[in-house]
C-alpha cells in the first residue's frame, strides 16, 4: 500500500521546507532510517529519513520546490507499486466511511494545510508519517485492521498529548516526545507510537551531546517578576516614541593589551582562543556581576535570568545566526572557544538544531574581523542587550599627558530601554571594560 | 469435579462449617421451615435443628441486633437477609454496631459475624427491590465485603467469612443462584482480598465483580472475535481490594475498563479508577473507563431495565474506546 511521506515539522517555527536535494530516486529501495531528502528550513538543512521499509514511489516535489509543513511530499510502498494522486492509497484502507466533511482535524491546528494542489489525501491520515496508517490490534498475522478514531477536534493550545505510559517510555528511552506524532484521540501519543518510533530506531536519531565540558553547577530556572509600576510608564512611553524595541547604545574604548596576553599565552599552549572568545566570557562575567541586566521583557513581564547565556552572531551565506554559549561565565576558555568554534562551524553548516541557537540573555557580535572599528547592532528579541564589538586597533590615546599608541577595541551596548536604563547599562559596560583590561579578574 | 448450582454451592459451605463449628448458626427470614427464601438453606433445619437454624420474625433491625449480640459473646452467627434490599433496615446495627464494636470496646469485643443475601438488579422487580449496595457497605471500616461471582468462589468466600472474627458482608447476586459451576467437595477456603484474573488477556484488563463477570466474559468472547484479548480480572473482594492484582493487570495491559452493576456516582468503580491513576500513572495509555448502570432508579418496563443494566454494546465500546479504536 503506497504511503504518502510528508513535509517533517523540524523546528517548531518551520511552516514550510524545500526541498534542496533527493538523496534517493524514484524506484530506489528504501531502508527505515535511511535519509531520503535535504530540507531547507527556516534556520537549517536537515535531513529527512523514511519511517519504514519499502521503495520510492513517485517523487511530489521537485528539487528546488517548497512545501508547507505535512503535505505529502513523495509516496512509497512496494515495489512497482502504482501510485493514484487521485485517491491516495491510506483512503482505500478505510473500509469505515469518513467522518464528514466539517471541522478540521485536530492536525491542521499544529501545522499547515497541505496544498490544495497536491490533492490531499483525506485529511484524518494527512499528517501522520511515523504512525502506521491503521493500526493492527495483536501482533497475530491475520489480526483485524481497524481504522483509528480521528474524528475529534483538538482545542489546539498547543499542548503536546502523550499518555502517561507513553511519557515514561519516552523518557526510559531518551526519546523526545516533541518529534513524534500521536496516533491517539487529538494527537495523543500512545503506546504504540513509542513502539514504533522505537523500531524505527529513533533513539539513534537522538541528537548526539555536543562535546563540552560538564558543569557541576546546577543552572537556576529563570524567574518571571511583575514589572513595577514606573516601569511599565517607562516602557510605554519609550515604545511610543520608538515602536518595537527602543534601543539606546552606550560606547567605550577597552585597551586590550593584556586581553591579547591571554590569547597569545594560549596559543603558545597550541590551543586556539580569540580574542572574540574572551569578550564572550568576560560579557558573561559582567553579566553574573550586574544581573540587572541579565533580563528579557515578555508581555508584561519580566524575566529575570540566573544563568550567563551568551549568543555569539555568526555571519552566514544568506545571513546570520545566533548560537548561545551556555554558562559561558564558568567555562574555561579553551573549551568556550572549541564550542564557540563548533556553533560557528555547524551554523555555516546550517546545521544547528534549534536549542543550540534559542535562548540566551545578550549577544556579542563582532566585526572586528571586518576591519569595523565601531558599529552598533540590533537586539536580538526577546534578549534586552547586544554588545557590538569593533576590531583592536593600535589607536592614539593619552596616558600621563602624553599621547601613546594602545591597542583599543570598541564595544558598543545596545540596550532595550524598556527594562534597562543607561545608568545599568553603563555599569555593565564599565564592568565588561574593566574584565578585559585586567583578565586577571576573570578568574575571580 | 461434580457441577453444582451457585446456591448448592452456598448451602455447603453452610452446611460444612455447621458441621465444622458447633458456635455457627443460621438466622433470619423463612430459613427453617421454608427452607429459603432461594433455597439455600434447604435441608439445614431437619439436619442441625432449630436451635441452630432459626426462622426470625419480619424483623430486620431486630434478628440483626440478635446475631450481633451472639457474636460478641462467642457464637458464629449467619445472619440471612432475604434480600439487601431489606438489610435498609437493619442498617444501624450493621454500620453503626458491627463496624465498630470492636474499635469502640478497644478490641476487647469480636462481632464475627456473616450477613448474607440476594442483591443485585433485574428480573423486573423494579427500582426498591433491583439495586446494588456495593458501595455503601465497602464504605465503611470495620466490615469486610465478598461478591462471588462463581460457584466455586461463593462456597470458598462464605466459609472463609464464618472463620473471619470480623463482621464479612456476603453478596449472592440473586440472578447467579442457577447458574452452574464446577465446585470442588470437602474443604475449599477462599481468601477475603483476594481477585482472581478469570480469562488471560494483553490488549485491555476488564475489572468486576459479581454479576457482572458473565457480562464481560461474553463481551470478551465477542472482542476475541475481532483480535481483542481482554483480561478479566474478577475482584471476588470489594474490601479489601486487592491492589496488588488490580495494578498488576493494569501494568500488563495498560487499559482499563471497569465493569460494575450498581450506579456511577460514588461508584466502587470510582475507588478502583482512583487507585489506578495513583499507582499505575506511568503505566496507563489511555483513561479509566467505567461500564455501570445508569443513573436513575430501575425501571420496572423489561425494555427499559435492559436499557439501564449495563450491556453488551456500553462493554465492548468501552474497549474499543481504550483501545483507540473507532467505536461502533
Amino acid at each position: 500500500m503506497a504511503t504518502a511521506i510528508q513535509m517533517p515539522a523540524l523546528s517548531p517555527t518551520m511552516t514550510e521546507g524545500k526541498i534542496t536535494k533527493w538523496l534517493k530516486k524514484e524506484g530506489d529501495k528504501i531502508a527505515a532510517g535511511d535519509a531520503i531528502a535535504e530540507v531547507e528550513t527556516d534556520k537549517s538543512n536537515l535531513e529527512v529519513e523514511a519511517y519504514d521499509d519499502g521503495y520510492l514511489l513517485k517523487v511530489l516535489i521537485k528539487e528546488g520546490d517548497t512545501a508547507p509543513v505535512g503535505a505529502p511530499i513523495a509516496y512509497f510502498g512496494e515495489k512497482g507499486e502504482k501510485v493514484s494522486l487521485e485517491a491516495p492509497a491510506p483512503a482505500a484502507a478505510a473500509p469505515e466511511p469518513r467522518p464528514p466533511a466539517g471541522p478540521p482535524p485536530s492536525e491542521v491546528k499544529r501545522a499547515p494545510a497541505p496544498p490544495v494542489t497536491a490533492a490531499p489525501p483525506p485529511p484524518t491520515e494527512v499528517k501522520r508519517a511515523p504512525a502506521p496508517p491503521v493500526a493492527k490490534v495483536g501482533p497475530e498475522p491475520g489480526g483485524q485492521v481497524v481504522p483509528l478514531r480521528r474524528a475529534e477536534v483538538a482545542e489546539g493550545d498547543g499542548r503536546l498529548r502523550a499518555s502517561p505510559l507513553a511519557k515514561k517510555m519516552a523518557h526510559d528511552q531518551g526519546l523526545d516526545l516533541s518529534g513524534l506524532q500521536g496516533s491517539g484521540p487529538q494527537g495523543r501519543i500512545i503506546k504504540r507510537d513509542i513502539e514504533a518510533a522505537i523500531s524505527q530506531g529513533a533513539t539513534a536519531r537522538k541528537a548526539a551531546p555536543i562535546a563540552m565540558p560538564q558543569l557541576l553547577l546546577e543552572r537556576r530556572s529563570p524567574e518571571t517578576l511583575p514589572l513595577s509600576s514606573m516601569r511599565r510608564v517607562i516602557a510605554q512611553r519609550l515604545t511610543e516614541v520608538k515602536p518595537g524595541v527602543p534601543h539606546f547604545y552606550l560606547t567605550v574604548d577597552i585597551e586590550m593589551a593584556e586581553a591579547l596576553k591571554i590569547r597569545d599565552e594560549a596559543n603558545a599552549l597550541e590551543t586556539k582562543v580569540s580574542v572574540n572568545d574572551i569578550v564572550v566570557k568576560a560579557a558573561a562575567i559582567a553579566l553574573r556581576r550586574v544581573p540587572k541586566v541579565n533580563v528579557s521583557l515578555q508581555g508584561d513581564r519580566m524575566v529575570q535570568y540566573y544563568t550567563a547565556d551568551v549568543g555569539i552572531a555568526v555571519a552566514i551565506d544568506e545571513g546570520l545566526i545566533t548560537p548561545v554559549i551556555r554558562d559561558a561565565d564558568v567555562k574555561g576558555l579553551s573549551a568556550l572557544a572549541a564550542e564557540a568554534r563548533d556553533l560557528a562551524a555547524r551554523a555555516r553548516k546550517r546545521s544547528l538544531r534549534h536549542e543550540e541557537y534559542t535562548g540566551g540573555s545578550i549577544t556579542v557580535s563582532n566585526l572586528g574581523m571586518f576591519g569595523i572599528d565601531w558599529f552598533v547592532a540590533v537586539i536580538n528579541p526577546p534578549q534586552a542587550a547586544i554588545v557590538a564589538v569593533g576590531a583592536v586597533t593600535e589607536r592614539p590615546v593619552v596616558r600621563d599627558g602624553q599621547v601613546v599608541a594602545r591597542q583599543m577595541m570598541s564595544a558598543t551596548l545596545s540596550g532595550d530601554h524598556r527594562i534597562i536604563d543607561g545608568a545599568l547599562g553603563a555599569q555593565y559596560l564599565r564592568e565588561l571594560k574593566a574584565l578585559l583590561e585586567h583578565p586577571m579578574r576573570l578568574l575571580f | 469435579m461434580p457441577e453444582i448450582m451457585y446456591r448448592e454451592a452456598l448451602n455447603q459451605a453452610l452446611a460444612e462449617e455447621m458441621e465444622r463449628d458447633a458456635n455457627v448458626f443460621l438466622i433470619g427470614e423463612e430459613v427453617g421451615k421454608y427452607q429459603g427464601a432461594f433455597k439455600v438453606s434447604q435441608g439445614l433445619l431437619q439436619r442441625f435443628g432449630s436451635a441452630r437454624v432459626v426462622d426470625a420474625p419480619i424483623s430486620e433491625l431486630g434478628f440483626t441486633g440478635l446475631g450481633i449480640g451472639a457474636a460478641m459473646v462467642g457464637l458464629r452467627p449467619v445472619v440471612e437477609m432475604m434480600t439487601f434490599n431489606f438489610a435498609i433496615l437493619a442498617m444501624d446495627q450493621i454500620l453503626n454496631g458491627a463496624a465498630k464494636i470492636r474499635h469502640m470496646s478497644g478490641g476487647q469485643l469480636r462481632v464475627p459475624i456473616v450477613i448474607r443475601g440476594p442483591e443485585g438488579t433485574g428480573g423486573r422487580l423494579s427500582s426498591q427491590h433491583s439495586q446494588v449496595f456495593d458501595s455503601i457497605y465497602s464504605n465503611f471500616p470495620g466490615i469486610k465485603v465478598v461478591a462471588p461471582a462463581t460457584p466455586k468462589d461463593a462456597k470458598g468466600l462464605l466459609k472463609t467469612a464464618i472463620r473471619d472474627d470480623n463482621p464479612v458482608i456476603v453478596f449472592e447476586a440473586e440472578r447467579l443462584y442457577a447458574v452452574k459451576g464446577e465446585v470442588p467437595e470437602g474443604e475449599l477456603l477462599i481468601p477475603i482480598g483476594k481477585a482472581e484474573v478469570k480469562r488471560e488477556g494483553k490488549d485491555v484488563s476488564l475489572i468486576t465483580w459479581s454479576r457482572m463477570y458473565y457480562y464481560v466474559e461474553q463481551a470478551a468472547a465477542e472482542l476475541e472475535k475481532e483480535g481483542i484479548h481482554p483480561e478479566i480480572l474478577d475482584l471476588r473482594s470489594l474490601r479489601p481490594l486487592d491492589e496488588e492484582a488490580i495494578l498488576a493487570t493494569a501494568r500488563k495491559t495498560n487499559r482499563v475498563v471497569i465493569v460494575e452493576e450498581g450506579w456511577p456516582h460514588v461508584g466502587m468503580g470510582a475507588q478502583i479508577a482512583d487507585l489506578l491513576q495513583h499507582k499505575a500513572f506511568d503505566y496507563l495509555d489511555a483513561p479509566v473507563l467505567r461500564v455501570s448502570g445508569l443513573d436513575v432508579n430501575m425501571s420496572y418496563a423489561a425494555n427499559l431495565e435492559n436499557l439501564i443494566q449495563p450491556t453488551l454494546a456500553r462493554i465492548v465500546g468501552a474497549v474499543k474506546k481504550v483501545l483507540y479504536l473507532e467505536e461502533k
